[in-house]
């Protein structure tokens, strides 16, 4: 969730009003806001539960139950931004999820053997091609055919729901191959202390370099730039927040006994006290977050992602300009569909089996994710960094009433009312923006 | 002038939507270096007729000719790719990307990474847009948030960054205040200097009359006649525009009044 969005020009009179500060450090209110919300919720939860919100453990579980649908409000904020919505998300998650457990559960055992070293790379790819087909089949409907994208994928939501049921008769599939299974996080997903300080920390040296790089152009150009402190302080803040986040996976520790079994296969000793070793952080929540780095890339950084804006804001005037536009918005739902295939292997993994069930209603938790997060449903407007925050929001909010033991019908109700409340209030946001 | 080959020419062009004929038989041709005025009343149909010419709408009939041979216009890309631009009356801008992006839209400039270039865009545009209106700073905000006029200058400078040959304005000057339109016409005539050839449409006679080498005058759809400004009076072209009677010293063309 590196903040790669171009860097508006300081203002260049002397005079500096406290507004012109913010906008010379690239204040984001919005932003702020959201991680302030989310903070209220955090220490809300902690409150009420007596102090088991904010834990290691809680938090650790949190990002992991949040991966696939951030994964997935990744591609739509892009659908979105292009005044498009997708509906067939979570049925497609389902179908997909069959499809990979039927290949590497049951026909690729028969190929090329039971609990080959192949069979995890064979399966994400399976789920990304198929759900790419899939996406690229609904968006050519949709770019090409004009039927409205609501209908299109309305009916996608029926027709991959009935397909996930139709793929076993119902039958739920499992377990999946111990390769694949570190994709949904849990004790073999977690990649270890060491590993995660080093992810860390290479992280915080690329956005430094980063925004040393950004710094530089902007000075070959001769533009305005930021103030060293503000550039300074970003840099401190994104590397913190990183660093704090790999010290909270790193201190949840390993059950007693798998952390002996661990040392012991090390060859080690196991002391009488015992030991502590921690988690570190979970690989699905890498994937999640290496897709919101490169869809953000992709949106700010390649033409791809401007025409995708340029669409939103103006078709016309995206078709006069020489933009193809059918092409692009079909190839919108064709990443929309891929990254609903990485998605799929994350909850098939996670639930170590493929059920024709899966990812019932995570359409309208992706869609309120990508809202949460400022997407805004007129088109031309959204973030990837906001929505992956709005599907952090939403998993903080369900994980929170099930911890305090908010019973679901009411859990629901709360959900409901703060998606409107958060659209309402962005809503009045905007307006004060003019 | 007349005698050589046209840069550019419409011939016979017509398009209907629904029942509406909103272009009928209408032709008109456009030298290098020649600005030609394109006048009528409201829903003549100068906006629509021009549209065929940047690759908006396909003619249904009509035939396109650039330097003498039969050219296919079938997209927006296809008219740039002959060197056509065009401001649109509707400015036809992505409201929520900024000056650059709308300048670049489609042509976009990128690093050797394969990277937009976001600086040298913006690099580019404040060079063009200083030639235009030099008071504009707002260059990373959503041209939304910009004034009319100021959206209307970022339409034309994304026509005139490209080294076109030919320039198509729809009413560029609508919404600028006098001291840019000023600058406008100045422009049109060092682009005219260049070689460049220009439809301008106006409903401004005295600002046409300034500009243009030639005016054609459509109403209903048809042309009603052409002629060159130094061989007709305001008066008679007005005449043209309101009633279609078509003075002695202009050719006369489907839309004229007939007796
Ligand atoms: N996309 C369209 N669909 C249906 N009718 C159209 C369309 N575009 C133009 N027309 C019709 O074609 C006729 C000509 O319109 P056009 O925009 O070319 O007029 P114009 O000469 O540019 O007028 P103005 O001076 O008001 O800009 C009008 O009757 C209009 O209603
Ligand atoms: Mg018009």
């Amino acid at each position: 969730m590196t903040e790669l969005a171009p860097a508006p020009a300081a203002p260049s009179q002397d005079v500096k009003t406290f507004a012109d500060h913010l906008r010379a450090i690239e204040f984001d209110a919005r932003m702020v806001g959201m991680i302030a919300a989310l903070a209220v919720i955090w220490l809300g939860f902690n409150w009420l539960s007596g102090g088991a919100f904010l834990t290691p453990r809680n938090l650790w579980n949190l990002s992991v139950q949040t991966a696939s649908v951030a994964v997935m409000a990744c591609g739509m904020v892009l659908v979105i931004v292009t005044r498009n919505i997708d509906l067939s998300v979570g049925s497609m998650l389902g179908f997909v999820g069959m499809v990979v457990g039927l290949v590497q559960a049951r026909l690729l055992p028969d190929l090329i053997g039971f609990e080959h070293p192949a069979t995890w790379l064979i399966s994400i790819a399976t789920a990304v091609a198929l759900g790419s087909l899939i996406g690229l089949f609904q968006g050519a409907l949709i770019a090409y055919l004009a039927i409205p994208s609501f209908i299109v994928t309305l009916g996608g939501l029926l027709v991959w729901r009935g397909g996930a049921w139709w793929v076993t008769q119902g039958q739920t599939i499992a377990p999946m191959d111990s390769r694949f299974r570190p994709l949904g996080g849990g004790i073999e997903g977690a990649i270890g202390t060491s590993a995660s300080w080093a992810i860390g920390l290479v992280i915080c040296a690329l956005i430094v370099a980063g925004i040393a790089f950004a710094r530089r152009r902007r000075k070959r150009y001769g533009f305005a730039l930021r103030p060293l402190w503000a550039e300074l302080a970003l840099a401190m803040l994104a590397c913190g927040t990183v660093l704090g986040s790999v010290m909270i996976a790193n201190a949840y520790a390993l059950p007693a006994g798998i952390a002996r079994r661990l040392t012991e296969a090390k060859g080690g000793t196991w002391p009488d006290g015992g030991l502590v070793i921690g988690h570190g952080l979970a690989v699905p929540v890498l994937l999640a977050l290496t897709v919101g780095v490169a869809i953000t890339f992709l949106t700010t950084r390649l033409r791809f992602g401007r025409y995708v804006f340029a669409i939103g804001g103006n078709p016309e005037a995206a078709q006069l300009s020489g933009v193809n536009t059918r092409k692009v918005l079909m190839l919108v739902y064709g990443l929309m569909g891929a990254l609903v295939g990485i998605a799929a292997c994350i909850s098939t993994a996670r639930l170590n089996a493929a059920t024709n069930s899966a990812g019932q209603l995570d359409e309208l938790y992706v869609i309120a994710a990508a809202v949460i997060g400022g997407t805004s449903l007129a088109g031309g407007v959204g973030t990837i960094a906001g929505a992956m925050l709005g599907a952090l929001v939403m998993q903080s909010l369900q994980s929170g009433m099930v911890l305090i033991g908010v019973d679901t019908p009411l859990q629901n109700i709360v959900v409901g009312i703060v998606l409107v409340l958060a659209v309402w209030l962005d809503g009045l946001y905007r307006k004060r923006l003019g | 002038m007349d005698m050589t080959t046209p840069l550019f020419e419409m011939r016979e062009i017509s398009i209907a939507f629904g029942g509406i004929k909103a272009v009928d038989h209408a032709s008109v041709d456009l030298h290098a270096g020649e600005v030609v005025g394109l006048l009528g009343h409201n829903g003549a149909g100068k906006s629509t007729l021009i549209k065929i010419l940047s690759g908006a709408y396909r003619a249904d009939a009509g035939e396109i000719r650039v330097a003498g041979e039969p050219a296919s216009i079938a997209s927006p890309r296809d008219a740039k790719r002959y060197g056509i631009e065009t401001i649109y009356q509707t400015l036809a801008l992505a409201d929520n990307v900024d000056a650059a992006a709308n300048i670049f839209l489609g042509r976009e400039l990128l690093t050797s990474w394969g990277t937009l270039d976001d600086s040298a865009m913006e690099s580019e545009t404040r060079k063009v847009m200083g030639r235009l209106n030099p008071h504009f700073r707002r260059f990373k905000e959503p041209v939304k948030a910009l004034s009319g006029g100021q959206r209307q200058s970022v339409a034309i400078a994304r026509a005139i960054y490209f080294n076109a040959r030919v320039l198509i304005m729809d009413e560029p000057t609508a919404a600028l205040g006098p001291a840019e339109t000023r600058q406008v016409a100045d422009l049109i005539l060092e682009l005219k200097k260049q070689g460049i050839g220009i439809f301008l449409i106006s409903h401004d006679l005295h600002d046409v009359f300034d500009l243009a080498d030639r005016v054609s005058v459509m109403k209903n759809g048809k042309v009603v006649g052409t002629a060159h400004v130094r061989d007709v009076t305001q008066d008679e072209v007005l005449g043209m525009i309101i009633s279609g009677k078509c003075p002695p010293g202009a050719v006369a063309g489907p839309g004229a009044l007939r007796g």
